[in-house]
């Protein structure tokens, strides 16, 4: 069964139209861009970065909302 | 207070997080309605066994690929935001909007990884009968996916189903039925789907258009004519439908928003609802001098916002300034008197953690006594937002107050233009139908060049529509309880700049290759297409 649903998308793959490549090329790319760089580079948690407790975020979060 | 908020950092945050929204929106929509098109296609390719309608499928089917492969998880990115540009605002919210989200992740995974691999790679390998069920399955588990986050956001226009924990500034989820099935998730997600499902309409009777304009593959053209307008029909019934159910909410639990989309100032008895209309002067001046008309030119059906509202042409509508001002007859407590509610609800959790803090159980333990009291909470908690605009000298207060009115120009035209362009589209529907039944289609090219150019416009419906439903309700990102500035991380405005300008590279170069990618597809015409 494993062995027919691999062959099954291996067989997929290969079949593809170039302009179905293309498309897989823009999906890895956009996802590269997405998770290694937009991700680790730009979008820490600002919460789990600054903090190392709940009890100090929610303290910080207290205080930002109530100022 | 007021004054403490860094505004330039607040505006860039909202600027890179409606153009994210604004952006993915411009791909969920047509896999929402697309992938139920291509599913009625291949159910007719099914009962028939005319290879003509596989033909067709293919050839919408690899178009919903194409925008499906390009749209597929730019929506990630606004999770991003929630952690680094609106930790406040994810923090408080607790796991309301982490839990549908979660169930969002793990259902489009499953659910669309595994059937549009059928859909794709299937054909002649699966019987027909599997490979058509998992058409329609990924067409299920597309809208079922847009389902979750359009919950998440219903929450945050009206918050239901949760309970303030002061201990960990939380909110906590006490019945997941409530925040599922609260009337404002069920209009929301019904009016949104089934306007993805009208865009999709048009696309495909746009394109088909264009095939005919060209006088290629005409057969193919008219039967997907056919089956976009029937399918456009019936979900633009379903818009409208759904559309008085959610102005029906709104009035009930955003009645600013209401009255901004409307233009309406003073509230009346047997409102009237604009076809259309021009403001005099900006969104200030009408606030700050009021006149009698705040129109320079407007067509006006009397009763119509008052049926809209409250299902009754002669019931009463409040406007901006009953809103802002209070109004005793109709029992409309003032924005003012929420602002000092408010700030009595945040010094009292202040006070709360500082009790904590200094080890005073006494103080701890009465002051955590009101947040289970239902009657403070009603009085006091429910305008915990408003707090935000409060300060002690009340000429500043005044001023404050006009902070609470959304942008109402662009309310009101957003409003208008996506009501106006339902209206068209449900002519060019009926339209195409009619001229199609009649065998004159290929032969009304003023009709089919309507519909080609119906495509940008429906598009335009869609921004319009988000931006009436997320402009309307500023300043609020959870209604009355988080406002944009309370909810904005403190980090620097150039960080946000920076991945501004950076999402906006990355956008506009993935709608170039979807334009790009799309059009060679098109010009290919079914034929090769669909091969």
């Amino acid at each position: 069964m494993v062995k027919r649903v691999i062959r099954f998308y291996v067989d997929g793959f290969r079949s593809m139209a170039s302009w179905s490549r293309t498309l897989w090329i823009i999906i890895l790319l956009k996802l590269f861009i997405l998770f290694f760089i937009f991700k680790l580079i730009f979008f820490k948690d600002t919460l789990n970065t600054k903090y190392d407790t709940d009890r100090e975020r929610s303290e910080h979060v207290i205080e930002q909302i109530t100022k | 207070m007021v004054e403490n908020i860094d505004l330039s950092l607040v505006d860039w945050s909202r600027g890179q997080f409606a153009l994210t929204a604004m952006f993915h929106w411009i791909f969920v929509p047509l896999t929402l309605g697309l992938g139920y098109i291509v599913a009625i296609m291949e159910t007719i390719y099914v009962k028939t066994g005319n290879p003509e309608w596989k033909r067709i499928t293919k050839f919408w089917m690899n178009l919903f690929g194409i925008n499906f492969a390009i749209g597929v998880a730019t929506g990630i990115i606004l999770e991003f935001q929630f952690g680094t540009n609106w930790s406040n605002y994810s923090w408080f919210v607790g796991d309301i909007f982490g839990a549908p989200l979660a169930i969002e992740g793990i259902m489009a995974f499953f659910m669309e990884s595994t059937f549009i691999a059928v859909m794709f790679f299937g054909w002649d390998k699966v019987s027909r009968k599997f490979h058509l069920t998992s058409s329609w399955l990924t067409a299920i588990g597309a809208n079922l996916s847009a389902l979750w986050i359009l919950v998440a956001n219903a929450w945050m226009q009206n918050p239901v189903g949760m309970r303030f924990n002061p201990e960990t500034a939380r909110n906590e989820m006490e019945n997941f039925w409530e925040v599922l099935f609260s009337p404002t998730a069920v209009n929301k997600f019904l009016h949104t789907t089934t306007s993805g499902f009208v865009l999709a309409s048009i696309f495909v009777v746009g394109i088909s258009a264009w095939f005919l304009l060209h006088k290629r593959d005409q057969m193919f053209a008219k039967k997907s004519i056919v089956v976009g307008s029937i399918f456009g029909l019936i979900a633009t019934f379903m818009v409208i439908f759904t559309g008085d159910g959610a102005a029906k909410d709104i009035a009930k639990h955003q009645p600013m928003k209401l009255a901004s989309m409307e233009g309406l100032y003073q509230g009346e008895t047997g409102a009237p609802l604009m076809i259309y209309g021009f403001f005099s002067g900006s969104d200030e001046e009408r606030l700050k001098e009021p006149k009698e008309d705040n129109f320079a030119f407007n067509i006006p059906v009397p009763g119509m916002l008052s049926f809209l509202a409250n299902g009754d042409f002669d019931s009463y509508v409040p406007g901006i300034r009953d809103m802002l001002y209070g109004n005793d007859e109709h029992n409309i407590l003032s924005f003012e008197e929420r602002i000092k509610r408010g700030h009595v609800a945040q010094q009292t959790l202040k006070e709360f953690k500082d009790a904590e803090k200094n080890g005073n159980t006494t103080k701890y333990n009465s002051l955590k006594a009101k947040f289970n009291d239902k009657e403070w909470l009603n009085t006091y908690m429910k305008y915990f937002g408003y707090g935000t605009y409060y300060d002690p000298d009340p000429q500043k207060l005044k001023a404050n107050v006009l902070e609470l009115v959304p942008p109402v120009t662009i309310a009101f035209h957003s409003f208008h233009i996506m009501v106006g362009l339902g209206t068209l589209f449900v002519l060019v529907f009926l339209l195409l139908l009619f001229y199609t039944m009649k065998n004159k289609i290929e032969d009304t090219r003023w009709l089919l060049w309507v519909a080609l150019w119906s495509i940008p416009l429906a598009y335009l419906a869609q921004q319009t529509g988000w931006l009436v439903a997320e402009v309307g309700r500023q300043p609020w990102v959870i209604q009355d309880m988080m406002n944009t500035r309370m909810a904005v991380s403190q980090i620097g405005t150039g960080a946000v700049q920076t991945t501004f300008w950076l999402f906006a590279i990355t956008f506009v170069g993935l709608a170039i290759a979807e334009v790009k990618i799309m059009l060679t597809q098109i010009k290919k015409g079914p034929k090769e297409g669909g091969q």
